[in-house]
């Protein structure tokens, strides 16, 4: 089953069009990368999916069933724009957001210290938020946006205004998420995560989506037929027609890596047989394109409305 | 609604926790009673110790017998005018009056001399003693002997009874209406205004710290903005009734102890004192019966009436102003961005506010008081101003009618606004941009 379900979602806003007819199917229990440029509308689905503001036309579905005000509860939202409230006391914060959830407050009392017990931070209830670091606050974020174990959590940004020890330790809490059943939507422009966590991947630019699908599709999709070749002495000549030199640069003392392109059709096994004759080849493998790769190369075709309709298609 | 509460809860108990809370809710029935007193005493020194004014003449008619009196002292010079002049120049005596020679009936050419300006009340009681003399001339004039004179001065206080729809007779007492609205139409602005002010500051609060996405992720901006306006109120009605029992404990107290010091035996001896014999007596008698009256008139006042229209008035102008100030809280980013949207906010509570002062107080009943109290936006405070002179129950039930429809119409408009301006931060907010939050689809 599905997650979620968007279809042919639109919102209009006086001036402009923030979301332009988009459509995004999020498998349950996967980890799925919003990616876009800033302003493209990411942060306006996530606020249509919290039900924070309405559609304009479009249907959504929640695990089967049309998103209405009660599915508040299934979801966790952690918004790029993060805050608490300063005055209050840690553990009355969490007890209240997590109420504000539905939980009981006995029930929320228990899983508050599960959560401050796994991040060594039990010590801190009596704190107030003015008195927190912002990686500290952030913590305490991450912990009301899970803490009624929501089925589908929504990560707007997670990593910003981590120090990597932190956003190590909240990469391994997203994974233990995803490995207990919830589906994990992650809004990003940065690339590595997306490389390192996500599943799914959808693309949205300019209000609309404009590629969509697992990451090794994906990927699959934008192969080049590029490959990365590490050998030693820097002299061969592959013939011209049917092959391009990309770059080349010294890794060791007459050790050399370079990135060459073969024309369409030609497979990995003859690279290498040509390759053999030319130089002493001490690895060999298939370049795939990073996310950031394709994201750049998307974004920028965007312009080119030919090219668009192209990479839809195929 | 189970949410509404929870917001309610929170908002109630974060600032009744706030120490700030406890020390206002203890101090303000400390400071207001102490200060009151403190003026009272001050007030009354002054007027015991006041000595009476140096008043110089030169009465160039020679009609005038000029009597000391409590207020004034008069001293005779002989000299000429410009002499006097001179002579008042280099003392620090209050005033120098010259008396021209002038014609029984069109007496004028008096003028009195000054070092600074004398203060209206002075002057006309310092008018009132020469009219007073020129009237005793004139009747003198028309040959009325002494005796008659003296027969003729008159003082009465006037006793107000007010005739009820039921013939009724009840009488009250102007001065105390006066206080009472007085009190209570400002206490009502007071409560609007820092209770007003105090969501305002919430919303501003939320909307910068950013938890206003998460909150709104769990519940509507509408329960949101609702939760914070009720959980204030609750807070100022708690306040409010702390105050009535501290204050109402105290005044008990101070009442007792001075009551039995202060008010007939002491007051009719102080009297009997400076007079003799039977007219003491008269006078005391009379003191008396006035304080019993004042007693009497007290218990006339309809004190259960006029806390219940107070509760609801201050609840109802609360609620319309409240999601007012919220609206205002949700456009800006600051407390001094919200100066400018404030302003046509404050300016219907002060209009009623100014209209107490210039109307209701003087003229309970005239059609300006009428319209003022009717109005929703000026009615909080006018109505409960006005409400101890007496209101017609068709009136008071029309306000109210109006009232909770104007909370409801400002909360409309409010939620519209609030709902746009809460996730909108770093925009340049002006009144064409709040318009078009107001007309935005949902």
């Amino acid at each position: 089953m599905d997650a979620l379900i968007a279809k042919d979602v639109t919102k209009q806003y006086t001036g402009h069009l923030a979301l332009d007819r988009v459509s995004i199917n999020i498998p349950e229990k996967t980890i799925y990368g919003l990616l876009g440029p800033n302003g493209a509308g990411k942060t306006t689905l996530i606020r249509i999916i919290n039900q924070i503001i309405n559609r304009d036309s479009g249907d959504i579905t929640v695990f089967g069933e049309p998103l209405s005000a009660r599915h508040v509860e299934l979801i966790g939202y952690l918004p790029e724009e993060r805050g608490l409230y300063k005055k209050m006391e840690v553990g009355e914060q969490l007890l209240y957001l997590a109420q504000l959830k539905g939980l009981s407050r006995t029930e929320a009392m228990a899983r508050i210290k599960v959560w401050l017990e796994k991040f060594e931070i039990k010590d801190w209830w009596k704190k107030k938020v003015e008195d927190l670091s912002k990686g500290m606050a952030q913590k305490i974020q991450f912990i009301s946006t899970v803490l009624h174990e929501p089925k589908l959590i929504i990560l707007d940004e997670p990593f910003s205004g981590f120090d990597p020890v932190n956003a190590q330790l909240i990469t391994e809490k997203i994974l233990e998420l995803k490995e207990k059943g919830s589906t994990i939507i992650f809004s990003t422009h940065r690339m590595e995560t997306v490389e390192s966590l996500c599943d799914h991947i959808a693309l949205i630019n300019k209000s609309k989506k404009i590629l969509e699908g697992p990451k090794k599709q994906v990927k699959e999709q934008f192969r080049s037929n590029t490959f990365l070749v590490e050998h030693r002495g820097n002299h061969f000549h592959l013939p011209a027609e049917r092959y391009q030199l990309i770059r080349q640069k010294a890794v060791a003392e007459d050790v050399y890596e370079s990135v060459i392109r073969a024309t369409d059709g030609i497979k990995g096994n003859q690279v290498i047989r040509e390759l053999i004759e030319l130089t002493e080849v001490q690895s060999f493998q298939e370049k795939l394109p990073t996310m950031a790769d394709i994201f750049i190369s998307l974004v920028k075709a965007e312009g080119d409305e030919a090219l668009r309709k192209h990479l839809l298609e195929s | 609604m189970n949410k509404v509460f929870l917001i309610i809860q929170r908002e109630f108990l974060n600032r009744v926790q706030k120490k700030s809370f406890l020390l206002t809710t203890i101090l303000v029935p400390l400071i207001f009673p102490a200060v009151i007193g403190v003026l009272f005493y001050i007030m009354l020194k002054e007027a015991e110790s006041a000595k009476p004014e140096v008043v110089m003449v030169v009465d160039e008619s020679a009609k005038f017998n000029f009597e000391n009196s409590k207020k004034f002292t008069f001293l005779p010079l002989s000299t000429a005018l410009e002499e006097a002049k001179k002579t008042y120049q280099e003392t620090e005596n209050f005033a120098l009056l010259h008396v021209p020679p002038f014609d029984l009936d069109q007496p004028k050419g008096f003028a009195i001399y000054t070092k600074e300006n004398p203060s209206i009340e002075k002057l006309s009681d310092l008018e009132n003693v020469i009219e007073n003399q020129l009237h005793d001339m004139k009747l003198r004039a028309f040959n009325i002997d002494e005796e008659t004179l003296k027969k003729l001065k008159i003082s009465i206080s006037l006793k107000t009874i007010n005739l009820t729809e039921t013939g009724e007779e009840k009488s009250s007492n102007a001065g105390i209406l006066y206080g009472a609205g007085f009190v209570l139409g400002i206490l009502i602005y007071m409560f609007v205004m820092v209770y007003g002010i105090q969501i305002m500051q919430g919303v501003i609060d939320e909307k910068t710290s950013k938890i206003v996405e998460v909150i709104v992720s769990s519940v509507k901006p509408f329960q949101l903005m609702l939760g914070k306006i009720i959980g204030i109120a609750s807070v100022g009605l708690l306040q409010f009734i702390i105050w009535i029992v501290l204050i109402s404990v105290l005044s008990t107290a101070v009442m007792g102890y001075f009551g039995q010091k202060m008010p007939q035996q002491q007051m009719s001896e102080q009297i009997a004192g400076q007079m003799g014999g039977e007219k003491a007596r008269e006078a005391a008698e009379a003191q008396n019966s006035k304080i019993m009256g004042l007693f009497e008139e007290m218990e006339q006042i309809p004190f259960g009436k006029i806390a219940f229209v107070f509760v609801f008035f201050f609840l109802g102008g609360y609620l319309m102003y409240g999601a007012l100030f919220a609206a205002v809280g949700s456009a800006v980013d600051s407390i001094q961005e919200s100066q400018q949207f404030q302003f046509p906010i404050t300016m219907p509570l002060l209009i009623g506010y100014m209209g107490l002062f210039l109307f209701i107080l003087r003229d309970p009943h005239g059609p300006v008081s009428f319209w003022l109290s009717i109005i929703p936006f000026t009615s909080p405070v006018a109505m409960v101003g006005r409400i101890a002179f007496g209101v017609p129950t068709w009136e008071l039930a029309l306000s109210m009618a109006l009232l909770i429809g104007g909370f409801l119409f400002t909360t409309w408009i409010a939620a519209r606004i609030y709902r746009v301006g809460i996730l909108m931060s770093g925009t340049k907010v002006n009144y064409k941009v709040l318009a078009k939050w107001f007309m935005m689809k949902n």
